[in-house]
């Protein structure tokens, strides 16, 4: 699904080498993990990924289903099957949820040379999956993420990766922020849309999020690299040890 | 003495082959805006009102000619039941016009009111006179001594529908001058739509006495033709408990300078006035607002957004003026640039001037690119980045167009601009 060869990455701004070689495939239908102390990568990683401005690839390559990522813009990555749940989901006052939504599914389905939805049947979608991520109409209606409280704007994310139902989601620090309920709710829309067909990374600092969406496998990164892969039994060993030893033993 | 020896030299050109029209009620109106007019002197460059906006071409004999723009969008409030009253190059056309005939409303053409004892007496002139301190605004005298056409219009009764002024353009070299004169009722209601480009140079004024109670609500869109030149004046006075709503949006032309200039004259009264302009190119906007808090607890509120590239100008100029006694004002402003490259210009001389002590009063002014956050943001989901940038160019107008009352209108001022920006892509 996702293949990251060697991917080098510097700042465009100042000579600062990011991603120093990431190697990385995650499969169809399977859910990977990434932890790491702060700053060592994760969510320049998830940037570069999904096209943002700022970055430069020095070296190594990135494909979503053997297709060239990192040559496209950021609309075609999307339209293409490539979901960024946002750290930090921008507000955007004027817009409304429900208007930048439908103009997102349908921008999507004309790339991709699908029929567009129609209002009806995209309330109607709407309406359902919204109710699940206990989502209210005064919240579909509002602008984007606009007097969102955190766990709502989280919750916001997952809704649109439900409507826009990707083939890769990444979700960058998607606990961060989040009270215990909220956590349970976010990762509840996660893992209903867990399928044979889609693959997801989830960029996380701490264990407690991976207690709710239970991954295959865990990486650790660490200075640009990842420097360790294992089972989810990895997650545990960082929870119980910290990073310090992890890094200690594979330095 | 060399600044008002210029002035009255450009006076005298912009006069010279003029007569004011033989009307015995308001003769004596004319002769006294003439006079302000030799007395103050037309607008010149130099002075401080017009730091901005140049307005030669405002002025100059014979008018700079405008080429009438043609394309086939569906003018604007078309389907909407409206009285129409249409001017063509500032020329009223019967034939083209609705009987000017609605009930609870009496108007009538400023060319052919000849009675002697006219309600309009008391109207015509006035409020541009009064409107003349602390700042004088000289081509709006010269209207009032000058104009032929215009309408006035008595509002004495509950009115069914909206009354519609549309301006058509036909002749590149027009130079129009077209005079209104509104006069509600107390406990009266009326809405009145204005859209067309007018002529190649318009100078129009519209007056409007609201009376106690009284609600007047106020659209216009000036399009589209591309080389015209307008300057508008506004003159509105408000009684207790009255409302004055006012919006505008602007496309395209090369110059307009629209002036707004209110007075809450009794208590309680609400005067909110809002624009949008979009420029591409060869585009100069001026919204000159003045409003005047002379009564207690009234509420102001100007809004005006404005979207500039390749080289327009925007400009904003406006004055909330609380005066000594004009308790519990609440007044509030802000006007607002989206800069879609580094060619455009924002100018802005937001001001407040407070004699009052119990009164709230706000402003702010920003000028500003593209979010970029926010534009990643969409384009991440999937929506391509011109209209990514659209989207949040109307979203950015949003809070302006939000000021108009119809939901019906607000969605097809908000269409208009869509279509504008969807032709002014890169």
């Amino acid at each position: 699904m996702l293949s990251i060869k060697n991917l080098s990455v510097k700042l465009q701004e100042e000579d600062k080498q990011i991603l120093k070689g990431v190697d990385l495939e995650v499969e169809a239908g399977k859910v990977h993990a990434i932890m790491g102390p702060n700053g060592s990568g994760k969510s320049t990683l998830s940037y570069v990924l999904s096209g943002k401005a700022g970055y430069e690839v020095t070296d190594g390559s990135a494909t979503l289903e053997g297709v060239d990522l990192l040559g496209m813009e950021p609309e075609e990555r999307a339209a293409a099957g490539l979901f960024l749940a946002f750290q930090y989901p921008v507000e955007i006052p004027g817009v409304g949820n429900m208007t930048f939504l439908r103009t997102a599914v349908n921008a999507q389905r004309k790339a991709r040379g699908e029929e567009e939805m129609s209002a009806a049947d995209f309330l109607k979608v709407i309406r359902a999956k919204a109710k699940d991520l206990k989502i209210d109409a005064e919240m579909l209606k509002r602008p984007v993420n606009m007097g969102f409280s955190g766990g709502e704007k989280k919750r916001n994310e997952i809704l649109q990766m439900a409507m826009l139902e990707p083939k890769m989601c990444i979700l960058d620090e998607t606990d961060s922020g989040l009270d215990v309920d909220a956590m349970k709710l976010v990762a509840e829309g996660v893992n209903a849309l867990r399928s044979e067909g889609r693959g997801f990374l989830v960029i996380t600092h701490y264990q407690r999020l991976l207690d709710h969406i239970k991954p295959d496998v865990v990486h650790i990164m660490s200075d640009g690299r990842i420097v360790k892969t294992g089972g989810p039994e990895l997650a545990l060993e960082v929870e119980h040890n910290g990073y310090a030893d992890i890094l200690a033993e594979v330095a | 003495m060399a600044e008002a020896a210029l002035s009255r030299s450009s006076a005298t050109e912009l006069t010279a082959d003029r007569k004011l029209p033989d009307q015995p009620w308001a003769r004596s109106a004319r002769v006294e805006a003439l006079s302000r007019l030799d007395t103050l002197g037309l607008p010149h460059r130099r002075d401080e009102y017009w730091k901005f906006t140049r307005p030669d071409t405002l002025i100059q004999m014979p008018a700079p000619s405008a080429a009438v723009f043609h394309n086939d969008e569906k003018p604007l409030f078309d389907d909407m039941d409206r009285l129409r009253i249409v001017f063509v190059d500032g020329v009223f056309d019967e034939n083209a016009s609705d009987d000017l005939t609605l009930e609870g409303v009496k108007i009538e053409r400023l060319a052919t009111a000849q009675s002697d004892l006219h309600w309009a007496k008391d109207l015509y002139g006035k409020l541009e006179a009064a409107g003349q301190t602390p700042v004088p605004r000289t081509l709006a005298a010269f209207n009032t001594a000058y104009a032929e056409d215009g309408l006035l219009i008595h509002v004495t009764d509950k009115v069914s529908k909206p009354i519609s002024l549309i301006y058509t353009h036909e002749s590149d070299s027009s130079d129009a001058i077209l005079h209104h004169c509104i006069k509600l009722d107390a406990g009266t209601e009326l809405t009145v739509l204005e859209n067309g480009p007018a002529a190649a140079r318009f100078n129009k004024v519209m007056e409007v006495d609201i009376g106690d109670g009284a609600a007047f609500h106020h659209v216009r869109a000036q399009g589209r033709d591309h080389e015209r030149r307008a300057v508008t004046h506004m003159f509105a006075r408000l009684s207790a408990e009255s409302v004055f709503k006012s919006f505008t949006m602007t496309v395209n032309g090369k110059l307009t300078r629209n002036e707004c200039v209110i007075e809450l004259t009794g208590d309680d009264a609400t005067a909110h006035v809002a624009g949008v302009c979009v420029g591409d190119g060869d585009f100069h906007h001026d919204d000159t607002v003045f409003v005047t808090h002379d009564a207690v607890g009234c509420e102001s509120r100007q809004v005006f957004k404005k979207v500039l590239r390749n080289g327009a100008v925007g400009v904003f100029q406006g004055k909330i003026l609380v005066k000594n006694g004009a308790q519990k004002t609440d007044g509030y402003q802000i006007s607002q640039s989206l800069l879609l490259d580094e060619d455009s210009q924002f100018l802005a001389k937001p001001e407040l001037e407070i004699y009052a002590d119990d009164v709230a009063c706000s402003h702010g002014s920003t000028s500003g690119a593209i979010d970029e956050d926010a534009l990643f943001y969409l384009r991440a989901r999937g929506i391509p980045q011109n209209e990514a940038t659209n989207l949040l160019t109307l979203a950015f107008l949003a809070e302006a167009v939000e000021e108009v009352q119809s939901d019906v209108l607000k969605e097809e001022l908000t269409s208009r601009l869509d279509a504008w920006l969807a032709r002014h892509r890169d």
